[in-house]
């Protein structure tokens, strides 16, 4: 891959190879093809942004590399490992792939510390005392102190946001999995939210395995990104963002941005406009 | 030790809100109002109807009276003896319903098989009334006291049962993925999300379960029992002390009110994440 920077910073391990994956979902009889050949491979470290419009089968794709619902067939590997295919039914979810989710899943009757502390805590590795520490720092780090105590319920969306991420990296995983994590906030949370996690990220270099719809979101973050057709999904045409990391806010408005922007945008819309005349829902 | 802080002053707000609101003054006028139609209809306009009511100032006479004519005022004894035992009997069935309900409608939720095998039975028993099961109370149960406190225990038993049932299905699926994505067993999730996910509708199920344990609690007593205050009120009005009546009657809401008003402050000590997220969406 051209453009992930091959320095000692980024991990060996955490790479997924989704190979020619089919996914049809079968209520009553009304077979619905989600997902159909798909075949992506993401290097250890990348940060991936799959586009494509809504209904297209893109949280399934997620879904089943999560360990949430099976696979009709192909493979998913993580690190030449097996996480699904045949014979293996169904991924076991595990710490090494966590995911945040669309409408965001922090436990509301937990605080945020305890939220952040949940994973180690059900993993009994660590004592409570250094995951507790740890999740402080964790939380410190992130520009969280302060909101320990809170319950989730109680701080801004976007803090939610931070907080969720936060407690999927206290487990240390290989690969993050964001469902349109910020779909519901406002323009203005959102640069923050991004540069937020690119923060995060250079401190952290996991795989991110990104969803969204929002093509600028998808640039500004993103090493690469697929592009999905309607559905049934599967790659339309793969862009690589060659702009080099660490990335800030200027990189909207440079001259390279604009262009990958219109290689992009004429596919992203064909494929909308006909999900749109199919009458997509999403799912 | 914060905890029972912020119920404090959570407690204290609400008190201190309530008092500056036009409530307690409407809430005057709404007493007022009724029983000035008491005293009115009875005792001034003389209607019909109303001849053998216990006029107001007759009831409460009797009610405060150092040597009540019929036996039964604040100053005897028996009056508390009435309370006492129709409290103990709440506070059995009451206790033995959350005990076995509350676990019997997590189970029931959580599981699809138990669910199978039990909820069609359940289903077909919970409709009928406490007052059907009076003659088989007695048949089953000896003695004057088991029988009032299982048909007190049985509706309330009901209620909770299905309430916690409904709490674990209301619980959204994302929260007990994100646990598994975090590394929680089966059993950690029941523990961390299905438990806590379903405690708002565990506490529903609770104050409708004191509600009918009163209820209950009264028919039992009609039918069998040697004190109570649903003897009370039966015996009254087989002798034609009618005054007596509504001694009972006001008791028994009083302390409806006030063990409902227990089982809330209960309910917001364990959900401190509920009580916050109400206050700060403001009431
Ligand atoms: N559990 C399911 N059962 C049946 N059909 C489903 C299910 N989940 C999603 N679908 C269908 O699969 C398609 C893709 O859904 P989804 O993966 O959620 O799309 P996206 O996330 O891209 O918006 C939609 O047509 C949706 O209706
Ligand atoms: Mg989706």
């Amino acid at each position: 891959m051209s453009t992930l920077e091959k320095d000692d910073s980024m991990p060996t391990t955490g790479a997924i190879r989704i190979e020619d994956v089919v996914k049809v979902y079968d209520p009553d009889g009304a077979a619905v093809m989600a997902v159909d050949h798909c075949s992506i491979d993401i290097p250890a470290g990348e940060i991936c942004m799959i586009v494509g419009p809504s209904g297209c089968g893109k949280t399934t794709l997620l879904n089943t590399i999560a360990g949430f619902h099976g696979l009709t067939s192909g493979h998913i590997y993580l690190d030449d490992e097996i996480l699904c295919g045949p014979g293996k039914e169904k991924a076991e979810p595990g710490s090494d792939r966590i995911v945040v989710f669309q409408n965001g899943a922090l436990f509301p009757w937990k605080t945020n510390l305890e939220n952040i502390a949940f994973g180690p805590m059900m993993e009994g590795k660590l004592s409570k005392a250094e995951i507790y520490d740890k999740a402080r720092k964790m939380m410190a780090d992130a520009g969280l102190e302060g909101t320990e105590d809170s319950f989730p319920g109680e701080v801004s969306s976007g803090l939610r946001r931070r907080v969720e991420i936060v407690r999927a990296l206290m487990n240390e995983p290989k690969v993050l999995l964001f469902d349109e994590p910020y779909r519901a906030l406002d323009s203005l949370t959102k640069s923050v939210m991004h540069e937020a996690l690119l923060d995060i990220y250079y401190k952290n270099k996991v795989t991110i395995f990104f969803i969204t719809h929002d093509l600028e979101e998808a640039i500004f973050l993103g090493h690469r990104l697929i592009i999905m057709s309607s559905r049934p999904c599967k790659p339309k045409k793969i862009v690589e963002v060659d702009i080099p990391h660490p990335r800030d806010y200027s990189v909207l408005t440079s001259p390279r941005f604009r262009e990958i922007m219109n290689e992009a945008k004429g596919v992203v819309n064909e494929e909308a406009r006909k999900a749109f005349e199919a009458g997509e829902k999403e799912g | 030790m914060s905890q029972s802080n912020t119920t404090m002053n959570l407690t204290m707000y609400r008190i201190s809100s309530w008092l500056k609101s036009p409530k307690p003054y409407l809430m005057f006028i709404g007493f007022g109002f009724v029983l000035s139609f008491w005293y009115f209809s009875v005792e001034v306009w003389k209607l019909p109807r109303f001849q053998d009511m216990p006029a107001l100032t007759e009831v409460i006479e009797e009610w405060f009276s150092k040597d009540p004519y019929y036996g039964l005022s604040v100053y005897t004894p028996e009056y508390y003896k009435h309370i006492g035992i129709s409290l103990r009997r709440i506070a059995y069935a009451f206790c033995l319903a959350t005990a076995l309900g509350v676990p019997l409608g997590l189970f029931l939720g959580w599981s699809q098989k138990l669910r199978e095998f039990i909820f069609p039975l359940f289903e077909l028993l919970r409709p009928i009334p406490v007052l059907a099961w009076v003659p088989l109370a007695i048949i089953m149960f000896s003695g004057s006291e088991t029988p009032v406190i299982f048909l007190t225990f049985l509706a309330s038993f009901f209620a909770t049962t299905l309430n916690t049932m409904l709490g674990v299905e209301s619980i959204d699926e994302e929260y007990s993925r994100a646990a598994y994505c975090l590394g929680a067993s089966r059993w950690q999730t029941f523990v961390h999300v299905v438990v806590p996910g379903a405690m708002p509708y565990i506490f529903t199920g609770l104050q409708i379960s004191i509600g009918v344990a009163w209820f209950s609690l009264v028919a039992g007593e009609m039918v069998s029992g040697q004190y109570g205050l649903g003897y009370i009120i039966n015996t009254a009005y087989i002798m034609v002390q009618y005054s007596q009546i509504i001694i009972g009657m006001i008791t028994l809401g009083l302390f409806g009110y006030i063990t409902s008003a227990l089982v809330r402050v209960a309910g917001d000590y364990m959900m401190q994440w509920r009580v916050r997220e109400l206050a700060l969406g403001g009431d």
